[in-house]
């Protein structure tokens, strides 16, 4: 990895925490309604993640989304106005922010059903070999994911006919407010794999190069025509899992453990620590990207609404 | 004009379909084994595994992957060998197939043929006997389709082919050997529009898919009786054609609502409420319901005969509307 790309990686995250800082920010101001799922603390998964596809590539997602749209290529002000529900935002105001679509940068969609969007990436990658197109598939979702029965048909089906998916596990330890250790008989989500004869790794989800290197891996041989790989990376969500979580099932002791791996100040202690960049390039990127959030956020608020006849014209394609 | 069955219309249809490179099959049982009916036989052969994809059993990830496929440019018809199992995909239908237009504002339609089969009778039990496409028809961005003659089950298939939206097509597993007419070209039967399969003038008979056929019966019945029943064959459950339903109750004044399916428990309900409200000052009568037994399928066969409704029940309803000598119609 040459150190341009470090770099934007850094950047990216440093956008991903400011904006959803932002956003926490307006959802306490009644700007930004519904369910609101900060990514805070997982941005190296999102990031290291897309960076390892191409712009053509697919990526389908869950509820915990803002971060993989804004790394697929949707532009902050477009984001935050899809939080704000105006029709300026990637959805038009019209999903909010647990469903973002970008059709243009190959996001297809945040799904709120947990599982559900596992089965539609699997499907993206059956279309994909149909059609035989050099593309893949980079299917995101969390530990609540696994349990359901959807991931078990998606992964039987992927492995059975060599799709070209990637089965991106963010594992954040907690499904909702329960503990994975409590409801999975096998917690190792990498070892799922095992049983659908599919390749798997587990990855330290808070290592953004890390995560990159699996992810291209992974998708190396998903455009060899070798099948699926499913990723589980270990992460931490430093927030609730939503705005209405005071987070009562876990102590501060797990969150003081894990608040020094934060990716991005890991990231930044290496980059200096290696002589990639300096203390002052950072700050300028922080800067930046302060910057861009605080525009995004004043874009979403000038921004008009959808109508009425927008909500009735959008029931059917015609 | 050829006449062919149920099945070897819906068999044309597919074959047209799949003149299209974008256009494959997927479902359970529909290559090696032929298809649960018998609607794909020979079609592994003449395709190949490609076009004609077996799936694992697995209903969520069949409608779901469908989704994805449409995403990603292809066409895919995903079939669920019955009715019954379209349930492990409702979250994949509903949740996922009518909202990704909407939720996407627009960005992402899904043309998605879903095909499947639905039916009471036949002594199959409670989990094989049962009429939920109604469950469906109540979903916004979804269309619902349930053919009742060879030449609609081709020709609503086609127009599902040329929508660009996810369309829910239940056929009828006892209408695939009735024979009809069909046009040898790919004729497409709009979807949304109703069709009147007989015409009368004292009394509207509302049915869809099987019913049509029993409707015809009782307007047969009527008819040995001086009663003149016009049959309107709904074709669309979502989105319905009111305005072939109020043409017509506007010319008998009276309506009876029939469904396969346990009374309550379908659209029929939906539909009287709408008609009402449409119709008023046109009508002498309520509109009645003849609907089946509210209840799980029985197995016993007399039990089985009880809970589906007849043309004899569907005549004394008709009967009782118009009063009199007619009372004792059936």
């Amino acid at each position: 990895m040459d150190r341009e790309q470090r770099i934007t990686m850094y950047r990216q995250m440093a956008l991903i925490r400011h904006f959803e800082e932002a956003a926490g920010e307006q959802y306490g101001r009644g700007h930004i309604g519904g369910f609101l799922h900060l990514y805070i603390g997982e941005e190296a998964c999102a990031v290291g993640a897309i960076n390892a596809i191409r712009h053509e590539d697919y990526v389908v997602t869950h509820y915990r989304d803002h971060g993989h749209a804004l790394v697929k290529g949707c532009s902050p002000r477009a984001v935050m106005a899809e939080l704000f529900g105006k029709v300026t935002g990637v959805s038009h105001g019209m999903g909010g922010s647990m469903h973002l679509f970008c059709k243009e940068n190959r996001l297809m969609g945040g799904y709120a059903i947990v599982g559900g969007g596992i089965p539609i990436g699997m499907g993206i990658a059956l279309g994909i070999q149909f059609q035989e197109q050099n593309l893949v598939c980079l299917n995101f979702y969390g530990d609540g994911a696994v349990n359901e029965g959807e991931f078990h048909e998606s992964l039987n089906m992927a492995s059975l006919w060599k799709l070209p998916v990637v089965f991106f596990c963010e594992n954040n330890l907690y499904a909702m407010g329960t503990a994975m250790t409590r409801t999975a008989a096998v917690p190792e989500i990498y070892k799922r794999a095992e049983m659908y004869a599919m390749a798997s790794t587990q990855v330290d989800g808070m290592d953004v190069e890390a995560v990159y290197r699996a992810t291209v891996e992974a998708v190396e041989r998903a455009r060899r025509g070798d099948g699926p790989t499913l990723i589980e990376a270990i992460t931490y969500r430093f927030k609730g899992h939503s705005m209405a979580d005071a987070v009562v099932y876990r102590t501060r002791a797990e969150e003081n453990v894990w608040r020094p791996r934060d990716p991005i100040v890991l990231m930044r202690e290496r980059l200096i620590e290696e002589g990639a960049a300096t203390e002052d390039e950072l700050a300028q990127i922080d800067n930046d990207v302060e910057q861009v959030v605080l525009d995004a956020v004043h874009f979403a608020e000038e921004s008009p609404e959808p109508t009425v006849e927008d909500m009735h014209r959008l029931v059917y394609a015609v | 004009m050829p006449i062919i069955s149920y099945r070897e219309a819906i068999r044309q249809g597919l074959r047209e379909m799949l003149r299209d490179p974008k256009v494959f099959l997927m479902g359970e049982d529909i290559g090696a084994y032929g298809g649960a009916f018998a609607v794909t036989k020979g079609f592994l052969a003449e395709y190949g595994e490609k076009r004609i994809k077996d799936t694992p059993i697995a209903e969520a990830a069949i409608v779901a992957g469908g989704i994805g496929a449409v995403m990603a440019g292809a066409r895919p018809v995903v079939e669920m060998m019955t009715i019954n199992f379209t349930l492990l995909a409702f979250d994949a239908i509903v949740n996922h197939a009518a909202k990704i237009y909407a939720m996407s504002g627009g960005q992402v339609n899904i043309p998605l043929i879903m095909r499947t089969v639905t039916g009471s009778g036949n002594q199959l039990g409670a989990q094989h006997s049962q009429n939920i496409e109604g469950h469906y028809a109540m979903v916004p961005g979804l269309k619902v389709v349930a053919p009742a003659t060879p030449a609609d089950a081709k020709g609503l298939l086609l127009a599902a082919y040329d929508d660009k939206n996810p369309v829910f097509i239940a056929e009828h597993f006892a209408l695939y050997n009735t024979k009809g007419e069909v046009p040898e070209e790919p004729v497409r039967v709009p979807l949304g529009v109703a069709a009147v399969r007989r015409e009368g003038k004292d009394i509207t008979l509302l049915a869809y898919s099987r019913m049509v056929q029993t409707c015809l019966k009782a307007a047969d019945l009527l008819a040995e009786r001086g009663i003149t029943a016009e049959v309107i064959d709904l074709r669309s459950l979502r989105p319905l054609d009111y305005e072939t339903m109020c043409a017509s109750i506007g010319k008998t004044r009276r309506a009876i609502m029939v469904e396969e399916t346990g009374i309550g428990t379908s659209i029929g309900g939906d539909i009287i409420a709408t008609l009402q409200e449409m119709v008023f000052d046109d009508l002498v009568a309520p509109i009645r319901w003849v609907a089946g037994a509210p209840t799980p399928m029985p197995y016993n066969r007399n039990l089985e005969r009880a809970a589906i409704p007849n043309a004899e029940a569907i005549a004394i309803a008709a009967g009782e509307m118009l009063g009199g000598e007619q009372r004792k119609v059936a």
